[in-house]
Order: C-alpha cells, then sequence, then structure tokens
C-alpha cells in the first residue's frame, strides 16, 4: 500500500477524540498555517495540484483564487458532506474514524480564505455522523482550537454542523447552498458562482470532505511534497470507495496512479471478483460516469494499462473512456445485467431530479419507462434508439449537471453493451429470467 | 392553514430549537428549518402532520407555506403517519448487486407488508430509499439513525425482533438526543 495521509492512524487508541487525534500529529498544521499569512496557504494548496475530491476534479487552490473579496462582506467556507453519489462512501468513513482531520481541514481552509464562520452540510441521513461531528466541535472549542483567537492568532472563527433531511441533489452546490438557506434544493443559474454570491448572497467556497482534510497533510507537507505523489496532474491520495461483487469492499486510500488492473485484482485492494467470478464491468467514479466493460476498464483503445488517475481513465474521452469522478467505484460480475442496472439508476435519477429543467424532470422518467418495457420483455429495436435520442437531448440542456449524470450512464450502456439491450429485444425477456443479482439467501428457505 | 394549537414541544427541544437558530447570521435564522423538522419528527411520533408544520412556522417566524414547500421536498420527512421504527432499505445500485431486492422482499414476508406500508400493529413502517453511503457494506437499511449493514435475511430478522421487543419511537434524531442536548454547541 502506498502513502496513506488521510485515513492513517485509524488503529490508534481514541483517533475520534481530540486528545488520540493530537497525539498522532493533529493540529499541528493548524498550528503552522496561523503562523502563515492566508496567501501563502492558498499559494501551496496550488502548488499541490490538489484537485475537488467530489466529483469534478476542479484545481482547489483556483477555486479558492476565485472567491470575491468586497470589503465589510462576510465569506463562508461550506463543506460539502452530503455523500449521496451512489457507490460513494469515502466522506462519511472519514468523518465517522477522524472527525478532527476535518475539523482542522475547515480551520485552515477558512483562515486561508477568510471566513470567520463555516458550515460542514451533513445529509441528514447520517444524523449518527452529525452528533460525532458535535462532540468533536465541542471538543475543539474547549481546547481554544475553534473560537475567539483560535491560538493566540487573531483569527476567529465558528465551524457549525447543518443537517440536510433526504435529497441527492443538494450536493450540487448551488442547491446546497439553497438547501443551507432554509429552501428546497433548487439548483441556481450560474452565474454568477458562488465564489462571487454564495449563501445569503456571500461570496462562497464549497468543497468536499475529502479536499478539505486533504488541506491538512499539504499544509504539513507543502505543495510540493504533496505534487510528487501521484502522476501528472493527478497529484496526491485519493480515497476509493469500491463496492459491487469483489472480496474485499470498502475504502481504500491508493496513491493516485495505481493501475486498476492492480486495484481490483490484488489482495492489497479489491482482493478479486468474489465466487471466482469473472468480471464484466465497472462503474469507475460513481453511478453518473460511463459504465465500462473489463477490457476498456483494465486497457485503454490504445493498449496501454489504465491507471487510477483524472487522465488515464479519462484516456478515450466518453468513447472508450470514463471518468475519476468521486472514486465510487463499482464492481460488475459476469453475471450482472447491465440493462436492469441502468434501469436501477435511471430511476434513481428519475426519483432524485429537482424537477426544474423539463429535460431533466421528463427525460429521467421516459428513460426509466422505456428501460422497464425492456425488463419487461415489451421493448422493440426501435427503443434502443429512442433512448439514445433521449439521453442526448437531456446532456447539456439543463441548469446542473444532474442531466448528464442521468444521461452519462445510458449513453455508455448502450455504447458498450448494445447487444444486452437486443437481446432483451430479442428473446423478449422477463427480468425474472435473467439472472440480474446475487441472491442472499432462498426467499423460500429463510 | 390548520391549527397549531394542541401542539406543544418539550422545553428541552424548544430550547434545542432555539439554540440552532443562533448558529445563522442574524435574520437568516431560516436555514434552521431542516434540522428543525428532525426534531419535530422526534417530537410527533416520527412524521410531520399540517399542526406541526404550522407551530414550526412558528418557531421560526415564517409562513406555514414555506415549511410545507421544504417538507415535501425532502425524502427523511414523513408526512403521512409512520409506524414507530421506519425501515429504510436501500435498493440503490451498489446494494441491488447484493441482494437489497430480496431483502426488501424478505422483510415484506417476515411482516406482512408490502414496501409503503405499516403492520397494523402500527410498529413498523417499510420505506425504500436511495444510496446511503454504504455500499461496501451492502446489502444494508437504516432505522433512526443506526445503519444496520452487510445483511443476511437471518441478521436483519434478528434485528427487526429486537425492535419490535423494544417497542419504542425510533426517529433520525433521537427522541433522548433531543431531551439531552449537551453535545450540541450554541
Ligand atoms: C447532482 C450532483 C450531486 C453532487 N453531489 C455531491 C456530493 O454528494 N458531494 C460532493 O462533494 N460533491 C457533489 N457534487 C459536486 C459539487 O457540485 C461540487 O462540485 C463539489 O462539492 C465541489 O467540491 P470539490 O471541488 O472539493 O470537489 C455533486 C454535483 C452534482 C451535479
Ligand atoms: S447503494 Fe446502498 S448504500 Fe450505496
Amino acid at each position: 500500500m502506498g502513502r496513506q495521509l488521510l485515513i492513517n492512524d485509524l488503529d490508534k487508541p481514541g483517533i475520534q477524540t481530540l486528545e488520540g487525534y493530537k497525539a498522532c500529529g493533529g493540529y499541528t498544521a493548524l498550528d503552522k498555517a496561523l503562523k502563515m499569512k492566508p496567501e501563502e496557504i492558498v499559494e501551496e494548496v496550488k502548488k499541490s495540484g490538489l484537485r475537488g475530491r467530489g466529483g469534478a476534479g476542479f484545481p482547489t487552490g483556483m477555486k479558492w483564487s476565485f472567491i470575491a473579496k468586497p470589503p465589510g462582506v462576510p465569506r463562508y467556507l461550506v463543506c460539502n458532506a452530503d455523500e449521496s453519489e451512489p457507490g460513494t462512501f469515502k466522506d462519511r468513513f472519514l468523518m465517522e474514524k477522524k472527525p478532527h482531520i476535518l475539523i482542522e481541514g475547515m480551520i485552515i481552509s477558512s483562515f486561508a480564505l477568510g471566513a470567520n464562520v463555516s458550515y460542514i452540510y451533513i445529509r441528514g441521513e447520517m444524523m449518527y455522523v452529525f452528533h460525532i461531528l458535535e462532540k468533536a466541535i465541542q471538543e475543539a472549542y474547549d481546547a481554544g482550537l475553534l473560537g475567539k483567537n483560535i491560538m493566540g492568532s487573531g483569527f476567529d472563527h465558528d465551524l457549525y454542523v447543518h443537517c440536510g433531511a433526504g435529497a441527492y441533489i443538494c450536493g450540487e452546490e448551488t442547491a446546497l447552498i439553497e438547501s443551507l438557506e432554509g429552501k428546497r434544493g433548487n439548483p441556481r443559474i450560474k452565474p454568477p458562482f458562488p465564489a462571487v454570491k454564495g449563501v445569503w448572497d456571500c461570496p462562497t467556497v464549497v468543497n468536499n470532505v475529502e479536499t478539505i482534510a486533504a488541506v491538512v497533510p499539504i499544509t504539513t507537507m507543502g505543495g510540493d511534497e504533496y505534487a510528487k505523489i501521484g502522476i501528472g496532474k493527478s497529484t496526491g491520495t485519493k480515497l476509493i470507495s469500491a463496492s459491487g461483487h469483489i472480496n474485499k469492499p470498502g475504502v481504500y486510500e491508493i496513491e493516485l496512479g495505481v493501475p486498476v488492473e492492480e486495484f481490483i485484482y490484488s489482495d492489497k485492494y479489491c482482493g478479486g471478483i468474489r465466487n471466482g467470478k469473472k468480471m464484466k464491468a465497472v462503474v469507475a467514479g460513481g453511478s453518473s460516469v460511463p459504465v465500462l466493460p473489463t477490457d476498456l476498464i483494465l486497457k485503454t483503445a490504445k493498449g496501454e494499462p489504465r491507471l487510477m488517475t483524472y487522465e488515464s481513465l479519462a484516456d478515450g474521452g466518453f468513447q472508450t473512456g470514463t471518468m475519476l469522478g468521486s472514486g465510487g467505484f463499482i464492481v460488475m460480475d459476469e453475471d450482472t445485467s447491465i440493462v436492469k442496472n441502468l434501469w436501477n439508476f435511471t430511476r434513481f435519477y428519475h426519483h432524485e431530479s429537482c424537477g426544474q429543467c423539463s429535460p431533466c424532470r421528463e427525460g429521467t422518467g421516459w428513460m426509466e419507462k422505456i428501460l422497464h418495457k425492456f425488463l419487461d420483455g415489451h421493448a422493440s429495436m426501435s427503443d434502443i434508439d429512442l433512448l439514445w435520442d433521449i439521453q442526448g437531448k437531456i446532456e447539456g440542456k439543463t441548469i446542473c449537471p444532474l442531466g448528464e449524470a442521468a444521461a452519462w450512464p445510458v449513453a455508455a450502456a448502450i455504447r458498450h453493451f448494445r447487444s444486452e439491450f437486443e437481446e432483451y429485444v430479442k428473446s423478449g425477456k422477463n427480468m425474472k429470467d435473467v439472472k440480474h443479482y446475487y441472491r442472499l439467501n432462498n426467499l423460500e428457505t429463510a | 392553514m390548520s391549527t397549531s394549537k394542541n401542539i406543544q414541544f418539550s422545553p428541552e427541544a424548544l430550547e434545542l430549537c432555539q439554540k440552532i437558530m443562533r448558529r445563522y447570521p442574524q435574520g437568516k435564522h431560516k436555514s434552521a428549518i431542516l434540522p428543525i423538522l428532525h426534531i419535530a419528527q422526534a417530537e410527533s411520533n416520527g412524521w410531520l402532520s399540517p399542526e406541526v408544520m404550522d407551530y414550526v412556522a412558528g418557531i421560526l417566524r415564517i409562513q406555514p407555506i414555506e415549511v410545507y414547500e421544504v417538507a415535501s421536498f425532502y425524502s427523511m420527512f414523513n408526512l403521512k403517519p409512520v409506524g414507530k421504527c421506519v425501515i429504510e432499505v436501500c435498493r440503490t445500485g451498489p446494494c441491488w448487486l447484493l441482494g437489497a431486492e430480496d431483502l426488501v422482499r424478505f422483510i415484506e414476508k417476515k411482516l406482512g407488508i408490502k414496501e409503503g406500508q405499516t403492520t397494523p400493529d402500527g410498529m413498523f413502517t417499510l420505506k425504500t430509499v436511495e444510496c446511503l453511503a454504504s455500499c461496501g457494506t451492502a446489502p444494508m437499511m437504516q432505522i433512526g439513525e443506526t445503519y444496520h449493514e452487510n445483511l443476511t435475511f437471518d441478521k436483519c430478522g434478528k434485528i427487526l425482533d429486537e425492535y419490535k421487543g423494544k417497542g419504542e419511537l425510533v426517529t433520525h434524531w433521537k427522541k433522548e438526543k433531543v431531551k439531552n442536548h449537551s453535545d450540541i454547541k450554541q
């Protein structure tokens, strides 16, 4: 296993507590940061090459440098802990196991941005983690790490946790801001971007949990050192949530650049496909990114080994590549029905569409219905083209990228697994006849 | 709009609501609506009646419609009566790959209800929900704040029996954590 900067020391006693975290060197980065100038921290983050870990991969230092600084107007940092992209569970893991690394990252990042108040927006379903964070924040206040004049630096900061209440769309940063303002989670039209007009119309930076946590090791080791980890523009470490038909599902911290094949088959990571099955397909970055068949996930179209980096996974564009996304790595074995899996994801997007934009609101519903026709054995060949047509009419035509998130999986499934759709049509197969998922047990004997 | 004069939260719950409202800038206390609605569910048998929502509007000093439009957007808020325990089974991709569909059928069979229904004794409501960020420990279900992971039929059956044995109301924001909220910072 390579270097671990985020989920290291999890075996140390009391790492969840302030005392345990400090015993492992916690809050020394904050001490260092508070002796620096805010611009210097932004500079280190720029040098580190850190890219947003929430899914879009936007360079964090650059995002920070966009924040508007009108005099007399407060600025806010909001941590996106809404983690609801199917296949992604790294943020929950990190916050539950090591809450103080997020708090330390929040204080350092807020200091760099000149924000005296920040919020962690956590999805409501993770209520127990909300309470873990509350407790950790209380500890930090009691130790003078939050509140007035932190560590004698003259910097004041208040940090609050805010809970959501069940809505995937609230992970989209402007919907999250609306939700934090106490409204429905309808994404805003951009521009203006949050860096200019965010929460309560004030300049706001929204960053993912893992992004903010990564600011801690970057502060400690310096941007240049951090940038030495990884390959090219994929610097540092990344938390990967591995799920599906693998022997060892879980959260893995990898140095960006590990070969995909090693990640799937090595005992250090996923440990291969369960029950001795063969792999059929992988969704590499959360449900929104294009699914790839085995040959294309292991090797690029050029025949080069595919690596766990932003660039390598995207190699070939959407014709033959995919995206690192949020790092939600979902593995499907040979028995999986791509069509039914796609129906499941499409049903999800239909359910989660906020309903503002008609292409997304209506299109996701149509796609779900058509996919259901396939499963019921009522689809015709022209339905494949109809699906293709609809997804193309959603993509790029909505206020927020949920439209793309719903369209891309459909496009990729048709692109790489068209024959499976055709098979459904030809045999009029009923979903009951398709061995489409691993059975826990036989219901009748349970 | 309906009358909320019969609704009264506990003093602890009201104090907690005020504490949370102070976390947002002056005049922006409407932001507290989602946390307060969670507290409201804990105070009102796990669901939000129009009367309860009107009462929340009073706490937040906003119009009732502002509460209705928010409450109806978010899937964790129950706008109809529910059982003491709402079983929320994850039905999304990764859980489904590992048997979530079978798990739902198992629970339906065990409790004699269909998804969306409540048992006649008012103990359980069965809901399916979307990915709960627990895909590495699939299949899973949430009851209140607790994640029950790596489920088998056997394990799931025993868990449900335990809840039934206790017979208590279980909400996301636990009732006891509403009563004792010393962990919540000002
Ligand atoms: C529909 C949708 C859902 C999203 N969900 C999340 C999420 O759960 N967590 C997250 O960090 N980012 C999510 N994002 C991305 C955010 O909009 C935003 O890019 C991110 O929080 C920025 O932080 P980062 O630069 O640190 O990654 C989502 C985006 C969309 C369009
Ligand atoms: S799919 Fe069930 S927790 Fe993610």
